[in-house]
């Protein structure tokens, strides 16, 4: 398996999650399980370049994919368009679900470069979030937008 | 909330998982595992093998052939929702399946996975029930072709055994401009249906129903065609009148009763939203009947 | 000079390294060696445990060890968990065992602990303890629960009263004997959850070299914890260490000490290695406290202009199993209901009921939604039946601005008479008003049903007691680097704790924002600590973290006048430095300062000079300094669907001097984000013998990013004069008021059917209930048909 362009081999028990995976057996802990049943988003990881819960896949399931994790976003150590978004508009408070969330707005970010905020908020859907009331993480999402846009015409 | 031990089998072909699955015991069948998986965890269902679908390349895929729409078993989701093909000749299933779940579970759920699993409120079982559509079934012992409604057999039950796969599926198409209307109510986006309503209409001349489609997911064990309205309207002229008559059919269902709805309401949901998802259908129906 | 902070829209300290994926949650903290931990729990509701069978889940390959109550240290099996708030009201002074003794009294409740290699073995092997239980029968309901006759949770106790007691003042009977109109309402509020997206999690580990024992905790209250784990363990307070790393959201659940805490740590002791338990979200449902359960039996008395002339009725509070926390909620629920309004005369029979269910505890809000609930629905009754606007009607009847500090005649949970210390609620409600554009809505609402939409509006008040005692810490440090380091016993789930600190250091000190550096929930920072609960932080900590920066600036600027040979009020402080502002103007670094302020070994230090530059400051709050606001709400509701929308959500909020306002819009917008939840969706469900039955995401139903509008936010700035920063706190009223405003705007919308709501969860299907019996489809019918 590939993560954040990486090559891991390991080997493991079938039934080792990849979310578990991901966290325990490589040590990139920013991916977080928040329930462990599929609904509350916090373990959202790209898979082969399409989000998905990494609750709901065995690792094995993912031997020969490429996985994005969270920690792939902030090249050199430098807060991405997204990323900085969110400090800006303080669309996080205790940060838990914020991986997942960071990882759902790239895939959607990538795939509809200009989502109104109806777009952005059933996307979030997929993500719970009990800090923030999700208007500040909303906001982000749109005003990232509007930079990725500005960053590609410049 | 970890699974318990199982063994997992990843076969490249399709006859080596029917192999697999005709020798092992208590095994279950992973497609997407959106739903199985989350259960496993819960630890309800523990099998002692997995057959993971994923590797095995004839299960995947959209064509059209002679007016039907088939579809490879693992044929992911978000792959439906976005397909050229589903939107033009299927529109009421692209209409149903931006209410599956979420973004994330529709990138990897598959149609197959879904329509196994059968949940009575989900939306693609309820949707093949609507279109008529056939489920393809293999085993080492060879192919079977079921209806939609042969293969709902219950509760999160399907006619299938235990060393059988689900195959492809396959939408026959309705005539080109039929009308159709899809409903449901759910507590928040992407959950389960309460209950839903999906209708598929094609209208002749004067506005006459030439045949009709009425489908309803959480009022029962699996989703059920309202028939008894379908017969009210066929052959009748289309008006606001008649589909209320349709609509006032579902006072006959009896619903389950669960944590999240008691039986009066689902009732009264089937209903509004009969009532909602064919007034959507005559409207689309007519509308391209005009032009 | 450097920029003042308070007040200003700082972005946080915390983020980059939660952007990252970089946080340091329990489950993050890497220790080699680790074992893991599953709790078997009890799957009845009430029962005595007779055996407990071990055998084949020890011979499960990876399995350490399986431990009972009998192997856990003897104050653990001899005694229960601590009471942290005990109350002479309370008649049943009942805690659990860290693990079951003998009884055990809700569905959840710890037995046993399996500790393996990894949590999926764990889990096998918890499924492999065979438990032998005798059930008894179980009491699920609170209003069954002190009916005549009814099981007993405990089946030690003669009933289910945990305590009774009455908060009065004032004639009230006299009052409802001469209004001219009395209106009763009877209401109910669900039992719901915090529902943090990170789950409770413990790591222990015991260090031989230094027999000290550390405990990472997601915790609220690490300080606590210690103290606790301590008195249960036989430990010096002084050979713990509590380190509540980032913490995923608490909302209450996690300030409250639980079994598994000391239990953990226990099992690292006893088996010399590290252990860690993260709890997964099933038993986070099953086991983690909870709260809202009350039945209210009220009535507002009136005159003819709807001027309050007293409030009486009977509270029943559900306390679940024990009463970990106290009576805590519904006193302040008693405390909380006369709000912002003159009420002459109050009375208010509560009862505390035990139930075989998880014990509730203080979740955002703490019994005050409830309360504010309750008086809301009156007001908004009495309006509905003297023909009186809703504003108005408020209005009419608020505490003036003129009449503060006011004495509302009841003695609140501190102790102290309640008295509130400032506040402007006419002014907070018109401002909610004049974003609402309430007077331009009735035309609205008269458009939209002129289309067949039904929407209406809905108003809530309320007053909270906010930053409560006993103290928070603050250690302000310079350092030799130029840092200046702060720790204090102030924890954070999100409340951007180390930001809103900072802040004010750098202020106080004289220093950049960014030298700043705060560590926070760590017992081993600063040496007292209390933790979050109350919206008190911002109190306690903030104005502690004041007291220490301006001695510690104190401190500089002696030592600087010192050294550089002038006066002290020649040297002014800014940006990490101390300058005179004579001569040529020399200058000393923080950095420099910090080295100088060590002395020199053998020297004697200078007459005043203090060693270091250090201070720590402990505020005592005098008393809960009060917080104040209004929320305007429009709905529309499907009545053919019962579907609620909330099109518009206006916020007036009074948290006093706000120290940053990206932090405190975040709160009262999450704030708001849980009152929907409890207004609309949220509702843990027991059958009735007290199994629970909605235990997933699935089934218990948070808001969704659709669910929740962005609120528009007013402040309305009445510093307090009880504390020198004039700061009250402000994680909690977001929520209080949402289940009141949302419920009336819903009832306003259904206003043609006449439909009272008076309870939450307001469901869809609730909603059609009420509005077939009011008879409305009939009506509505027909309109569908002439729209179709």
């Amino acid at each position: 398996m590939r993560v954040n362009g990486v090559h891991y081999e390991r080997e493991i028990e079938p039934r080792m999650t990849l979310g578990d995976f991901l966290r325990h057996e490589i040590g990139l802990t920013g991916t977080h399980l928040g329930c462990e049943h599929g609904v509350c988003g916090a373990c959202t990881v790209l898979i082969d370049g399409r989000t998905g819960r990494s609750c709901l896949a065995f690792a094995m399931q993912e031997d020969g994919s490429e996985i994005t994790t969270v920690e792939s976003l902030a090249q050199g150590g430098e807060l991405n368009i997204l990323q900085q978004a969110f400090q800006d508009h303080h669309a996080l408070q205790c940060g838990f679900c914020t991986p997942g969330m960071l990882m759902t707005l790239t895939e959607l970010l990538r795939d509809n470069q200009n989502p109104n905020e109806t777009e952005v908020r059933e996307t979030l859907t997929g993500n719970l979030c009990r800090c923030t009331g999700y208007a500040a993480i909303v906001e982000a999402a749109l005003d990232a937008a509007q930079r990725l846009a500005a960053a590609r015409e410049a | 909330m970890k699974p318990a031990p199982f063994d997992y089998h990843r076969p490249i072909s399709l006859d080596e998982a029917l192999d697999l699955l005709s020798n092992l015991e208590n095994a279950k069948i992973l497609a997407g595992g959106q739903s199985l998986i989350a259960m496993m965890n819960f630890r309800f269902v523990q099998p002692d093998h997995l057959v993971d679908l994923a590797r095995i390349p004839e299960l995947t895929g959209i064509e059209e052939r002679d007016g039907v729409i088939r579809i490879g078993a693992m044929t992911r989701q978000r792959d439906l929702e976005f397909s050229d093909v589903i939107a033009q000749r299927l529109p009421l299933v692209k209409a149903g399946l931006a209410h599956v779940g979420h973004r994330q579970t529709r990138n990897r759920g598959t149609i197959g996975g879904s329509l196994s699993h059968a949940d009575p409120s989900a939306e693609l079982p309820m949707l093949a029930l609507a279109q008529d559509a056939t489920i393809e079934v293999r085993s080492t012992r060879g192919a079977r072709r079921l209806p939609a409604r042969e293969f709902l057999r219950g509760y999160l039950d399907v006619a299938i055994e235990l060393d059988e796969i689900v195959t492809a599926v396959e939408f026959p198409c309705w005539r080109a401009g039929h009308g159709w209307g899809f409903h449901e109510f759910a507590r928040r986006h992407g959950d389960f249906a309460i209950a839903g309503a999906a209708a598929l209409l094609e209208l002749g001349e004067d506005q006459t129903v030439e045949r009709v489609s009425i489908t309803l997911n959480g009022v029962d064990v699996t989703p059920v065609r309202l028939t008894s309205a379908e017969d009210v309207m066929r052959g009748r002229r289309l008006d606001a009148e008649l589909i209320c008559a349709a609509a006032a059919e579902t006072r006959h269902l009896e619903p389950l009763e669960d944590a999240h709805a008691g039986a009066v309401y689902r009732r009264h949901l089937a209903k509004m939203l009969t009532q909602r998802a064919l007034g959507d259908a005559a409207k689309a129906g007519a509308l391209i009947a005009s032009v | 000079m450097g920029v003042k902070q308070f007040g200003a829209r700082v972005k946080r300290v915390e983020d980059p390294a939660l952007l990252k994926g970089q946080g340091r949650f329990v489950d993050d903290v890497k220790m080699p060696g680790v074992l893991h931990a599953c709790f078997v729990r009890t799957p009845f509701a009430h029962a005595f445990v007779r055996n407990i069978d071990s055998t084949a889940a020890l011979q499960l390959e990876g399995v350490v060890a399986v431990f009972t109550a009998a192997d856990m240290p003897q104050r653990m099996r001899d005694e229960r968990m601590p009471m942290l708030v005990p109350n002479a009201a309370i008649a049943a002074l009942r805690t659990q065992h860290a693990l079951a003794t003998h009884e055990i009294c809700y569905a959840g409740q710890t037995v046993a602990v399996v500790i393996a290699q990894s949590r999926y073995i764990a889990e096998d092997a918890a499924a492999l303890v065979d438990v032998d239980y005798e059930t008894l029968p179980a009491i699920s309901d609170l209003r069954s629960a002190v009916a005549p006759g009814a099981a007993v949770a405990h089946s030690d106790l003669p009933d289910n009263i945990a305590s009774s007691f009455k908060m009065e003042y004032g004639d009230v009977d006299a009052a409802f004997a001469s209004a001219p109109h009395v209106f009763e309402e009877k209401l109910w509020q669900h039992r719901g959850g915090g529902m943090a997206m990170e789950t409770r999690a413990v790591l222990a580990t015991h260090d031989p070299a230094t027999d000290m024992l550390t405990v990472w905790t997601g915790s609220q209250t690490p300080h606590i914890g210690r103290r606790m784990m301590a008195d249960m363990l036989d430990r010096s307070v002084e050979s713990i260490r509590c380190i509540a790393p980032d913490v995923g959201g608490g909302f209450g659940p996690k300030a409250i000490f639980y079994a598994e805490e000391p239990v953990i740590a226990a099992c690292a002791l006893k088996l010399g290695r590290p252990v860690k338990w993260v709890e997964d979200r099933r038993e986070h449902f099953m086991c983690a406290t909870q709260e809202r359960d009350q039945y209210w039996d009220v009535a507002l008395a009136v005159d003819a202009q709807g001027r309050i002339q007293g409030v009486r009725g009977a509270l029943l509070h559900d306390t679940g199993a024990f009463v970990p926390w106290g009576i805590i909620m519904p006193y302040i629920a008693a405390a909380t209901m006369p709000g912002p309004y003159v009420v002459p005369s109050y009375r208010l029979d509560v009862r505390v009921a035990l139930t075989n269910k998880v014990a509730t505890t203080p979740v955002r809000g703490a019994g005050r939604p409830q309360a504010v609930f309750a008086m809301e629905r009156l007001m908004d009754r009495a309006a509905r039946e003297l023909g009186i606007d809703p504003a108005e009607i408020r209005r009419r009847n608020f505490v003036q601005p003129e009449q503060m500090p006011y004495s509302v005649g009841l003695m609140f949970r501190d102790g102290k008479p309640l008295i509130y210390d400032s506040g402007d609620y006419p002014k907070g409600q018109s401002e909610a008003l004049r974003i609402a554009d309430y007077e331009g809505f009735r035309a609205r609402q008269s458009a939209a049903l002129a289309q067949g939409r039904y929407i209406g509006i809905g108003i809530g008040n309320y007053v909270e007691g906010t930053g409560l005692g006993p103290f928070e810490g603050v250690t302000v440090r310079v350092l030799q680097n130029g840092k200046v380091a702060v720790a204090t016993g102030a924890t954070q789930q999100g409340q951007g704790t180390r930001t809103t600190l900072a802040q004010i250091v750098a202020d106080s000190v004289g220093c950049r924002f960014e030298d700043v550096v705060v560590t926070v929930g760590d017992t081993a920072a600063i040496a007292n600590g209390v933790g979050a609960f109350a919206s008190r932080q911002a109190v306690n900590a903030g104005n502690s973290a004041t007291l220490a920066g301006t001695a510690v600036q104190a401190q500089i600027v002696q030592l600087a006048a010192q050294t550089l040979g002038v006066a002290p009020e020649d040297i002014d402080v800014a940006d990490g430095q101390a300058m005179a502002r004579t001569g040529n103007k020399p200058v000393l670094t923080f950095g420099e300062l910090a080295r100088l302020s060590q002395g020199m070994p053998g020297f004697s230090m200078q007459p005043g000079q203090t060693a270091g530059l250090e201070n720590t400051a402990y505020f005592t709050p005098p008393q809960a300094a009060y917080c104040s606001g209004t929320h305007v709400v429009e709905v529309e509701v499907d009545p053919e669907t019962g579907g609620v929308k909330i099109l518009r959500y206006s916020v007036a909020h009074d948290a006093g001097n706000i120290i940053n306002p990206l932090i405190v819009d975040g709160q009262v917008q999450g704030g708001v984000a849980h009152g929907v939840g409890n207004a609309l969706f949220e509702w843990m469900k027991y059958d009735e013998q007290g199994q629970p039955l909605t235990t997933s995401f699935a089934d218990y139903l948070i808001p969704m990013a659709t669910d929740v509008p962005t609120c528009e936010i007013a402040h309305v700035e009445t510093p307090s004069p009880l504390n020198p920063l004039g700061v009250k706190g402000a994680g909690e009223g977001g929520t209080i008021p949402a289940p009141a405003a949302i419920l009336a705007a819903v009832e306003d919308a259904l206003r043609p059917f006449d439909v009272h709501v008076t309870e939450t969860p307001l469901t869809p299907e609730r909603i059609v209930e009420l509005l077939e019996a009011a008879g409305a489809y009939e009506q509505i019918n027909s309109q569908i048909e002439e729209r179709a």
